[in-house]
């Protein structure tokens, strides 16, 4: 039996960051209270950045697998935690500059909390675990989504995502309660076994729909998608970033469990010639609403913000696709796609961050030029821009021919090719938006009094960064795909 | 045995003097010599030609054949015979002739002068080329200089004439070139010889109807017919044949005084040249099929340009008429040698008559009718720009040997005994009378008018009181007795020794009569 | 060697991208050498090939395993029918390199996409990879957008949209037949030659072909799918209309040939007679509307789709000669229509500001740029099909081989012909020997420059030497047409 020392060894990463928020809060309480915004800023972020280091050195020379009632530790769990903890060193590091509260303190330790809030997702065992996390993840991020307090439509965003996600939150929980109604077992493992041998009843099927309408809120999946634009517009671009990219995959993680583990025999069909009620049936329609809804919406966007948002509504339902493969590609193919989009779409959120700071608003007029002003900069935008729209040889194209291959191979007889068809489609409708940015940025001449545009050295440094990531997998994804595969051989996943 | 490339070296001089005169330094004069050069050049091999011609064979001589691209039929297949060599010799006259009337253009002359010589090897490219692929490609570089040279230092009304002239002639050459496709699809050859060959026992209709008839075309004749109409097309608006001569007269008039020689005194010849080497072994029996409204149209010509040329008042128009009479008389002689006569011997004499007629009239006709331009185009230089038949008079005072030496070539185009022109249309006649006989005598009304007009133009021209404004007229200088001499001295030796000619025409007329 | 065509033009790209902003001289000289190199590289490539290979086998350049969990390889390789497009994209990449010459804004970042493009088109052309070939294929796209939107001229953006988003949707088409052929012969693997000589269902082959060919085709100008190209070609500066209509089009019809005709022979025999009347519609109706046009390089526009007919309609005859007219014609197209392009777009239109018929034709244009005049006039004789340039052989080979199989459609083609020839004589008359008037005053123009000579010697040399030595391409496509590749294409019947 595994001791509760050995426990408390084997999360100290999770006890590092949480105590790196306390820390920060004090460190701004306590020392840092008459300097300058800009050192606190320095300061406490970099106290934050710390912690997120020092996290990711322990896991990185720690082998401490082990799996107990509520949490497991897994190579492929430590590995998506390393992945979380960089993302949120990238966002920290986009705050330094940030002018939009004078609560800097507050900002690090909720990032901090909500990052932690993250990890134990990871870990998740029990579904109570599960829910609690999502508690600790999703609280955070309602507070820290109204903290820019000289703006109206950051209280609505926040107001708006955090009654959304309450229902939601609602949702998740009484399709929890009636699976645990069902099988008396709070662990996935477990709900999993007693499924497989009991008669699968109709009330399965509510609680399949209950839970995964949840989960659907917190990967914005359409038809409960509603909140996303508003708070990606609304919320600080730092935070937008950290919603988007860091919430996201840890999201689909446990979506992936839960359908997978938890609702495995109620599998059904999607396939074109035959259609069985399960969830596959229902990821598809999930699938498809998203990237229609997603696409035609972002087509008419003029805010850089919403159109990045209506595009990851767009792309989470790529990211479904990924439901459909089989056994031995459907993991590989989610996780390469949800990783590689967020370190994507983390350095969109970046720039824009990034150029807001600077004064500008994020409309698509105020970019005009860029690509003069901020050669660097916008040569990153140009990355990740191309790569959400899958155009090789970026991630982006290899994550969605990967997802789009998996998909068609998963079912026989190409049952569901229709499914790929749309999201074909749609994907090629999205190049349209994304050029119109890029379109701002390299072909319209600047405004007559547009000054030179200095982008801070950390934060420019760590786009560049991700924009070479994102040119570096898809030149050669074959790395973390063989990443994948080592650390999915040993998961807890039972497929 | 491998022989000396003679025919290829003969094309190809003009086109490297073409070169060279463009990339010429713009020296005064120095365009015009090194292109003249060039011109006697070639005009030195192509009496090498003749001297080393053997009258007695009758088939090809100086043959190369290359294959170019086998899987498509196409060698590249130069051989002549006594009409080749004719007509090589002519080309090889004019153009220095032509050059030399040229030599006081001061516009742009490196151009003028290059695209006199691509002409040049578009000329002996068509005359010498036996397989239609580089045979067409040399067609059209006659085309394409020629438009030019009238566009640019053409008369007021040059871009008219000079775009009508280039439509015409295009869709002439369009409408061979897909009845040429055509053949081709039909029978995989694009060799002149070749598709004589099997033309001569029938074969070439029926291997069109076998490929290409069945949906469109209910009968062989049918389909033979529009092919050889497609043909027929090209060479009858290069002749021109009436009514496809329309773009004529604007664009010799409107050309410029070298090109409208060139135009009248080896291009039109290509059209003829085209009816017998090409037109007359393939189609023979659509030939017969048509030969009456054929022989109508030829005499409308002969007759109708006559009556035309009567009626104008600009002298080079009328020599532009005149012209088409001229060659007119050769289309006469042409399609009366097609007469169904069976297989007797009794008509082969008149036949092979009206070939050799045709023949020498190409030649003579093209000696005569550009140095009637020339003359013309010396009145237009001395009068500043007018040629009108009524703006002269007496000018026999002012100029005795420019009036002389013109009166000579107008005789000669009249078809005077002991001038060049007599041989060359008696013959015609000779040969057509018994055949056609209707055909002939109604084109003797064109000598007729022919001879009204021309002495009509000696008439007002050199006759008659001088004006004041022509008393100081200049009779020709020595450069310009220099040039015209060697022509008019041709005049009267093949006039009077008409053997030269018939010795080397006689066994390509017989070879001709051979093939159908 | 071949392979290095690729790899110059993108380092050459690259390193444009890295100079000076200022630096025109610099940029141009770079460019030039860049291309120079490119197409030294395709002429040894060519030499070595014909040495080596005199049976027209496939020769393998590159081949290495890239994305192993997909059966990914990185290869490349040629065949005559490869070398013969890549010697095309080597000449009209110098080409267009010459006529640009006189830009002046950005011009670096001009040269650099127009190389990236170059070097993406290449990489098409070379690859043996299916996936491989599609990132090419995709590259591709975004600097022909960008070469349209910043430096074209009439209605840019939306003729820049139009083309990215016909050719991603196209592209997208494909993508679904790759990747269903991918499954479907389960062989885990995108090699070409290897899904080749997989039999597919004939049910499956019937749609996948369809699907394939038409993806490809639309970007080489299949009717009704055409509409792009004339928008596209007026939009673009001239260097782009130049590769647009010379080699972007031939990319269509060549991925039509390899990827739809190779590995889907049942299928094209289902759709042979569809696709050749939609082809012989193409030639007759884009004669036909550029007979009525005033602008002239809409008239060149629609010329380019009714020659890209001729290629359409010489693969649909499946004979040796039809295929090999087909290939030729691509490659005499490419030229005649970047010569004309360069003659309407570089010497005229940045001298005279106006492409318009009747604006044009009082200029004397003949007299003031005669150069250009006899330059046209050649290039239009070329067009036409006359003998001694390149289009006659081609166009003989294709009549030659649809004669037998669609007589009827054969003489349709015909009457393109004529029409085509009706065209071009209007467009020489209008435009460079109208009547005008002696009286009006002459514009002032700069005369020609060494570089546009350059530019159209070398066009029209190339299209003069394979007018008289057609031996030198056919030399490289015979063999290859009776290689084992194209073995399935003759089944049933003669080549």
């Amino acid at each position: 039996m595994n001791s509760s020392l050995d426990w408390m060894i084997a999360l100290v990463p999770e006890e590092i960051v949480i105590v790196s928020a306390l820390a920060v809060l004090v460190l701004d309480f306590a020392i840092l209270r008459r300097r300058t915004l800009a050192g606190r800023a320095a300061a406490v972020g970099a106290a934050a950045c710390l912690g997120c280091v020092a996290a990711m050195v322990w896991i990185a020379r720690g082998q401490d697998y082990q799996a107990g009632e509520m949490l497991a530790l897994t190579p492929l769990t430590q590995f998506l935690k390393m992945v979380l903890l960089a993302l949120t060193l990238v966002v920290a590091v986009i705050s330094f500059g940030a002018r939009f509260s004078r609560h800097i303190g507050e900002y690090f330790a909720l990032l901090l909390l909500a990052t932690a809030g993250l990890m134990l997702l990871i870990s998740s065992e029990n579904l109570l675990m599960i829910f609690i996390a999502l508690e600790l993840l999703s609280l955070p991020l309602y507070v820290l989504t109204a903290f820019d307090k000289s703006s109206a439509a950051s209280a609505e965003a926040a107001l708006k995502y955090f009654l959304f996600g309450s229902v939601a939150a609602a949702f998740t929980l009484f399709g929890i309660s009636l699976l645990y109604g069902l099988t008396g077992d709070l662990q996935l493992g477990g709900i999993a076994e007693k499924l497989n041998t009991q008669p699968v009843e109709p009330i399965c099927y509510v609680a399949l729909v209950m839970t995964l309408a949840g989960f659907a809120f917190k990967v914005a999946a359409a038809p409960m998608h509603f909140w996303a634009p508003d708070v990606y517009e609304g919320a600080p671009a730092p935070i937008a970033c950290f919603i988007a990219s860091g919430s996201k995959v840890a999201s689909f993680f446990v979506l992936a469990r839960i359908i997978v583990d938890g609702f495995g025999p109620l599998r059904g069909s999607a396939a074109w010639e035959d259609f069985r009620a399960g969830w596959m049936p229902l990821l598809a329609v999930l699938a498809v609403l998203s990237m229609v809804a997603g696409n035609l919406a972002a087509l008419v966007q003029t805010s850089v913000k919403r159109l990045l948002a209506y595009s990851a509504i767009a792309h989470g339902g790529y990211a479904l696709l990924a439901f459909f493969g089989n056994s031995r590609q459907m993991l590989p193919a989610l996780f390469f796609y949800v990783i590689t989009y967020s370190l994507t779409v983390l350095g969109a959120f970046a720039v824009v961050a990034v150029v807001e700071n600077s004064g500008r608003r994020d409309r698509l007029a105020d970019w005009a030029g860029l690509g003069r002003r901020a050669p660097l900069l916008s040569a990153c935008m140009f990355v990740f821009m191309l790569s959400l729209a899958g155009i090789p040889p970026l991630s982006g194209f290899f994550g969605k021919f990967y997802v789009f291959t998996a998909a068609v191979a998963g079912t026989p007889h190409l049952g569901m090719l229709w499914l790929v068809i749309v999201a074909v489609a749609a994907s090629a409708i999205s190049l349209y938006y994304y050029l119109q940015v890029l379109k701002e940025i390299y072909a319209a001449e600047p405004a007559a009094d547009a000054k030179p545009f200095r982008p801070p050295h950390a934060a420019l440094l760590s786009i560049a960064l991700l924009a070479g990531l994102v040119i570096a997998l898809g030149c050669a994804p074959g790395w973390l795909l063989a990443k994948l595969s080592v650390v999915l051989n040993t998961s807890v996943f039972r497929l | 045995m491998k022989t000396f490339p003679l025919l290829t070296l003969l094309t190809l001089i003009p086109l490297l003097g073409g070169g060279v005169t463009l990339l010429a330094s713009s020296r005064p004069k120095l365009a015009h010599r090194i292109a003249l050069v060039a011109s006697l050049l070639a005009l030195a091999v192509a009496a090498l030609l003749w001297a080393a011609f053997d009258t007695r064979q009758a088939g090809w001589q100086f043959v190369e054949r290359l294959a170019w691209v086998p899987s498509l039929g196409i060698d590249y297949h130069l051989g002549i015979d006594g009409l080749g060599l004719l007509m090589v010799l002519l080309s090889a006259l004019i153009v220095p002739f032509a050059m030399l009337a040229s030599w006081k253009i001061e516009n742009n002359p490196k151009l003028h002068f290059a695209l006199m010589l691509f002409l040049e090897a578009g000329l002996f490219g068509t005359f010498t080329a036996l397989n239609f692929f580089h045979w067409f490609i040399y067609w059209e570089l006659g085309l394409i200089p020629a438009f030019f040279l009238i566009k640019i230092w053409g008369g007021p009304r040059r871009t008219r004439a000079a775009n009508q002239f280039f439509i015409y002639t295009l869709a002439g050459s369009m409408a061979m070139l897909l009845a040429f496709l055509a053949i081709y699809a039909a029978t995989g050859l694009f060799d002149f010889g070749q598709l004589a060959e099997l033309a001569r026992k029938g074969g070439l209709d029926n291997a069109l109807f076998a490929k290409l008839g069945g949906s469109f075309f209910k009968s062989k004749e049918t389909l033979a017919a529009v092919i050889f109409l497609g043909v027929f097309l090209g060479f009858a608006v290069k002749a021109p044949l009436m009514p496809f001569h329309t773009w004529l007269p604007s664009a010799y008039a409107e050309a410029p005084t070298g090109t409208s020689m060139l135009l009248t005194g080896a291009m039109s010849k290509m059209g003829v040249y085209g009816f017998l080497r090409i037109l007359l072994p393939l189609f023979p029996a659509q030939m017969r099929a048509m030969q009456t409204p054929l022989l109508c149209l030829a005499v409308a010509t002969i007759v109708f340009s006559a009556a035309a040329a009567l009626a104008q008042r600009d002298l080079k128009r009328m020599v532009a008429y005149s012209s088409i009479n001229h060659v007119g008389y050769c289309l006469l002689g042409i399609f009366a040698a097609v007469q169904l006569t069976g297989d007797t011997a009794a008509w082969t004499t008149e036949k092979a008559a009206a070939l050799n007629g045709v023949m020498l009239q190409m030649f003579n006709h093209g000696l005569t009718a550009s140095a009637l331009f020339y003359f013309v185009g010396l009145i237009e230089q001395r009068s500043g720009g007018l040629r009108g038949l009524n703006d002269f008079g007496g000018l026999r005072k002012a100029a005795p040997v420019f009036c002389g030496l013109m009166g000579i070539t107008l005789f000669a185009s009249l078809g005077l005994p002991g001038l060049n022109g007599f041989v060359s249309e008696f013959l015609i006649f000779k040969g057509s009378l018994p055949l056609v006989g209707w055909a002939a005598a109604v084109s003797t009304l064109g000598l007729l008018i022919t001879a009204i007009f021309l002495l009509a133009i000696l008439q007002q021209v050199f006759s008659g009181p001088v004006r004041n404004r022509w008393a100081g007229w200049k009779d020709l200088t020595t450069g310009e007795r220099l040039t015209i001499a060697p022509v008019i001295a041709l005049m009267f030796v093949f006039g009077i020794c008409p053997q030269i000619l018939i010795r080397v025409a006689n066994p390509a007329a017989l070879a001709i009569l051979k093939l159908f | 060697m071949l392979a290095w065509t690729i790899y110059i033009s993108l380092l050459g790209a690259a390193v444009l991208v890295l100079l000076p902003p200022e630096s025109r001289r610099a940029a141009r000289i770079t460019a030039l050498f860049t291309a120079l190199a490119g197409l030294a590289a395709a002429l040894c490539g060519a030499a070595q090939y014909e040495r080596h290979v005199p049976s027209g086998a496939v020769a393998d350049l590159v081949n290495f395993s890239w994305i192993a969990d997909l059966g990914i390889h990185f290869h490349l390789a040629a065949d005559g029918v490869s070398i013969t497009l890549v010697l095309l994209t080597g000449i009209a990449a110098v080409a267009g390199v010459l006529f640009s010459w006189n830009v002046e804004r950005r011009t670096r970042e001009f040269f650099a996409l127009y190389l990236a493009l170059i070097g993406g088109v290449y990489g098409v052309f070379l690859s043996f990879d299916l996936f491989l070939l599609f990132v090419f294929y995709e590259i591709a796209i975004i600097p022909k957008y960008f070469l349209i939107a910043v430096w074209g001229s009439t209605r840019r953006e939306y003729g820049a949209m139009k083309l990215a988003l016909y050719s991603l949707v196209g592209s997208a088409m494909v993508l679904i037949g790759l990747i269903a052929a991918y499954v479907v012969s389960g062989a885990h693997s995108f090699d070409l030659i290897e899904l080749a000589k997989y039999p597919f269902p004939v049910a499956f082959q019937n749609w996948a072909f369809l699907l394939v060919f038409v993806g490809f085709a639309v970007l080489a100008g299949l009717w009704p799918f055409h509409t792009w190209a004339p928008t596209g070609h007026v939009a673009a500066p001239t260097a782009a209309s130049m590769l647009l209509a010379g080699v972007v089009m031939k990319l269509g019809a060549y991925g039509a040939l390899r990827v739809a005709m190779t590995l889907f022979p049942d299928g094209l025999r289902t759709w042979q007679n569809e696709i050749a009347l939609l082809a012989v519609i193409g030639i007759v109706y884009g004669a036909t509307v550029a007979l009525v046009q005033r602008d002239i390089k809409f008239v060149i526009g629609y010329s380019s789709v009714s020659h890209m007919g001729f290629v359409l309609l010489g693969l649909m005859t499946l004979s040796q000669i039809g295929l090999s007219g087909a290939v030729m014609q691509m490659f005499s197209h490419g030229i005649i229509a970047g010569l004309l392009f360069a003659v309407v777009g570089r010497m005229v239109y940045d001298r005279t500001h106006t492409r318009d018929l009747t604006e044009l034709q009082p200029m004397n244009l003949s007299a003031l740029a005669p150069f250009a005049a006899v330059t046209f006039v050649v290039a239009g004789a070329a067009s036409m099909g006359l003998p001694g340039f390149s289009g006659f052989i081609a166009e003989l080979q294709v009549l030659a081989g649809a004669w037998a199989v669609f007589p009827r459609l054969t003489i349709l083609a015909g009457a393109g012909i004529l029409v085509g020839i009706a065209f071009m004589v209007r467009v020489w008359i209008k435009a460079f020997f109208a009547e005008n008037d002696a009286k009006a005053a002459p514009i002032q123009i700069e005369p020609i420059s060494m570089a546009e000579r350059a530019g159209a010697f070398v066009l029209l040399g190339t299209t003069v030497l394979i007018g008289l030595w057609p031996g030198l391409l056919l030399n490289l496509i015979t063999p290859t047409l009776h290689s084992p590749l194209f073995q399935p294409l003759w089944k049933g019947g003669q080549p």
